[in-house]
């Protein structure tokens, strides 16, 4: 598990990052989301130690994180980046070599890596020669050339087109299941919310809310039902619920407790046909817009 | 499938030592694969080759014999002498008439004055020919290996050529290279796994390696090229000046080469480069204006032996003139050790701090102080 503990950082007097602390649990896909600016880049460059906090710490498994734990981290910065000029595969052995594996270890790993991309028979092209998702794929397989324990993937998903993006989401699915934890960024919340076991907002420089789905639902938005029946105006008199929307026969509300809530269906059956009961599940975007606000 | 990550071998940081060999042997290898390089490291290897024989050939392409017109009375004389390639002609007049049509360099005929004989040419005096003909006093020659001010000209003129177009070829390769990591941002995978430290010392490394060879080669082209025409100036004379020009290179580019890094990690695109690199260009260049213009003179040359920046130039120059005592190109070589020690110490300061900085081109004094 990969802790990040009450992390602060400021540039030239602005301040990036406010005492950020959260977890990213072994095999989960952690999401991390927040706009522009909100510091996602600035705290995935101090997990790799590419960037020093002037506060907080990162721990792995509950101790300090050291240089050694580091190197086996994989690392998918931002703006991508491998070298124009070089062979796809060449850059993948090279950063495997530097990441501490022998020749032999990073090319196989390397072939297996691009030929699970869809890229193998672009390896031996240079990397400016690859259309822009091609080179998407090659810089997500230099992230996993050296088989890392913890992945750290900043907007792995910008770019990519849907095929490129289930691709991607297999390779990094099996890091997961593997054990290893994972954390990306994107500011797609759709794709967060499908993708991800867990989510962590960021918004100007704090985490606002974190923790799966469900417990993010649970403490920033509470629950919501919609019932469809033959006149669902009895609602607003039960205690405990509030209506939302009403529209004669269809009525969205929210109660305090299940319990008000199943109050409410009760009722409803014994005043007539039921043609449908739920809860509603609000879509993240909007407990997001919520949340940073 | 990919193999299960969490089984897998853990492996610790790779070791220092092991990651500036990583990183070296991709300087060097990209380097080599270039056509380009390794077609202008062709081109400037047969040009010096060229050079070097010609300059001990050429003289001689050009140094034909004398055509001398002559009547038979005469002829008899000149016959005996070296350089002459004597024609006989019937008559005075026709001696005159072929100095005039130019079918002879000069000509000799019976004349009036206390040699019996009158050299005619066309505008200028034939030297050659009147030394031959005239009675010499005795010469004896006090120095006769004392240098000779236009070769001692032209030798430090190559010095300097060699020097600083070395120099400046693998400054700007591995400012380059530095700038690429930056611009790519490939820098932060390898920050990620190795320090930046050595990162640097890979790419010196790599590229002093690539320096020395091509000095090692240009030296033994020159070496070479006087074993073919049989110099003695180039097997003698500057056997020993090569072999320390070639030491005090090595070490003076790696001083370089770490100034390049430095002050490209400053910028974050390719296009700041010029700017960032001109005052370390400027280093490179000052000694090879300096030698050219001393060359002749022993106390500039001292001052410069023991000036890191020109040292590599200034000490083959007075190793060749032997006009310093035998330990003073050992000093030499320790001012430059030591200041290049404290040199890539300074670079490597910088080149850490300014690595991530992108946008506007970082100043050398925040570098330091951030």
């Amino acid at each position: 598990m990969l802790s990040i503990r009450s992390i602060s950082r400021s540039f030239h007097g602005h301040q990036a990052l406010r005492d950020v602390s959260f977890d990213v649990h072994d095999g989960l896909m952690t999401g991390f989301v927040g706009a522009n600016g909100a510091g996602k880049t600035t705290a995935m460059r101090i997990i790799l130690g590419v960037l020093a906090p002037d506060s907080g710490s990162v721990e792995v498994d509950g101790r300090p994180v050291t240089a050694d734990d580091r190197a086996q981290f994989g690392y998918m910065p931002e703006e991508r980046g491998l070298y124009p000029k070089m062979q796809v595969l060449e850059q993948l052995v090279y950063l495997g070599r530097l990441h501490g594996m022998s020749r032999i270890d990073a090319s196989r790993r390397a072939d297996a890596l691009l030929e699970q991309l869809g890229l193998a028979e672009r390896r031996s092209d240079t990397l400016e020669s690859l259309s822009l998702g091609n080179q998407q794929r090659a810089q997500i397989a230099a992230a996993l050339v050296h088989e890392p324990t913890a992945l750290v993937l900043d907007e792995p998903f910008s770019g990519l087109d849907p095929m490129a993006v289930e691709t991607t989401l297999e390779v990094l699915r099996d890091v997961a299941r593997a054990g290893a934890p994972v954390l990306f960024s994107s500011h797609q919340l759709d794709v967060v919310e499908r993708l991800c076991d867990s989510l962590v907002i960021l918004a100007h420089g704090e985490v606002r809310a974190a923790g799966t789905r469900e417990q993010i639902r649970a403490a920033h938005a509470r629950p919501e039902w919609v019932l469809q029946t033959g006149d669902a105006g009895f609602v607003r008199g039960i205690p405990g619920v509030e209506v939302l929307e009403f529209d004669g026969g269809h009525v969205r509300f929210t109660a305090a407790t299940d319990a008000d809530a199943d109050r409410v269906l009760r009722e409803a059956i014994e005043r007539g046909a039921v043609r449908s009961f739920s809860p509603v599940a609000r879509p993240l975007t909007e407990i997001f817009q919520e949340v940073v606000r | 499938m990919t193999a299960p990550t969490a089984s897998a071998p853990r492996r610790g940081r790779t070791p220092f030592a092991q990651a500036v060999g990583i990183v070296a042997e991709r300087e060097i290898v990209t380097k080599v694969r270039s056509k380009s390089y390794l077609i202008s490291t062709a081109i400037l290897l047969a040009l010096i080759l060229a050079a070097v024989i010609f300059s001990s050939v050429g003289p001689e392409l050009f140094d034909q014999d004398t055509r001398v017109a002559t009547t038979a009375e005469l002829a008899s004389t000149l016959q005996g002498l070296d350089g002459l390639a004597v024609e006989t002609l019937q008559g005075a007049d026709a001696v005159r008439q072929a100095v005039l049509d130019g079918t002879a360099d000069a000509g000799v005929v019976p004349g009036d004055g206390p040699s019996g004989l009158t050299v005619l040419a066309d505008r200028e005096a034939p030297s050659d020919l009147l030394q031959l003909l005239s009675v010499a006093p005795a010469l004896e020659l006090l120095d006769p290996n004392a240098p000779d001010p236009m070769l001692t000209y032209f030798i430090g003129l190559a010095f300097g050529v060699v020097f600083f177009s070395s120099a400046i070829t693998f400054g700007q390769t591995i400012a380059q290279s530095v700038v690429e990591e930056k611009q790519s941002r490939i820098v932060e995978i390898m920050l990620a796994t190795v320090s930046a430290r050595a990162i640097l010392a890979g790419k010196v490394l790599g590229n002093s390696v690539l320096a020395f060879a091509q000095i090692i080669l240009i030296a033994a082209v020159v070496l070479l090229g006087g074993a073919i025409t049989g110099s003695q100036l180039l097997l003698d004379g500057l056997g020993m000046p090569i072999v320390w020009f070639v030491l005090l290179f090595t070490v003076g580019f790696v001083m370089l080469a770490a100034l390049y890094a430095a002050a490209a990690a400053l910028v974050s695109r390719a296009e700041d480069l010029g700017t960032a690199t001109s005052p370390i260009m400027m280093l490179v260049m000052i000694p090879y204006f300096l030698v050219i213009m001393f060359n002749n003179n022993p106390l500039a040359l001292q001052i410069m032996s023991y000036v890191p920046f020109s040292a590599p130039v200034a000490v083959p120059m007075r190793v060749y003139l032997q006009t310093q005592q035998w330990w003073e190109p050992l000093l030499s070589l320790a001012v430059l050790v030591v200041f290049t020690v404290l040199v890539i110490g300074f670079a490597a300061r910088v080149y850490e701090r300014s690595l991530l900085k992108t946008g506007a081109a970082v100043k050398w004094k925040d570098a330091l102080k951030a």
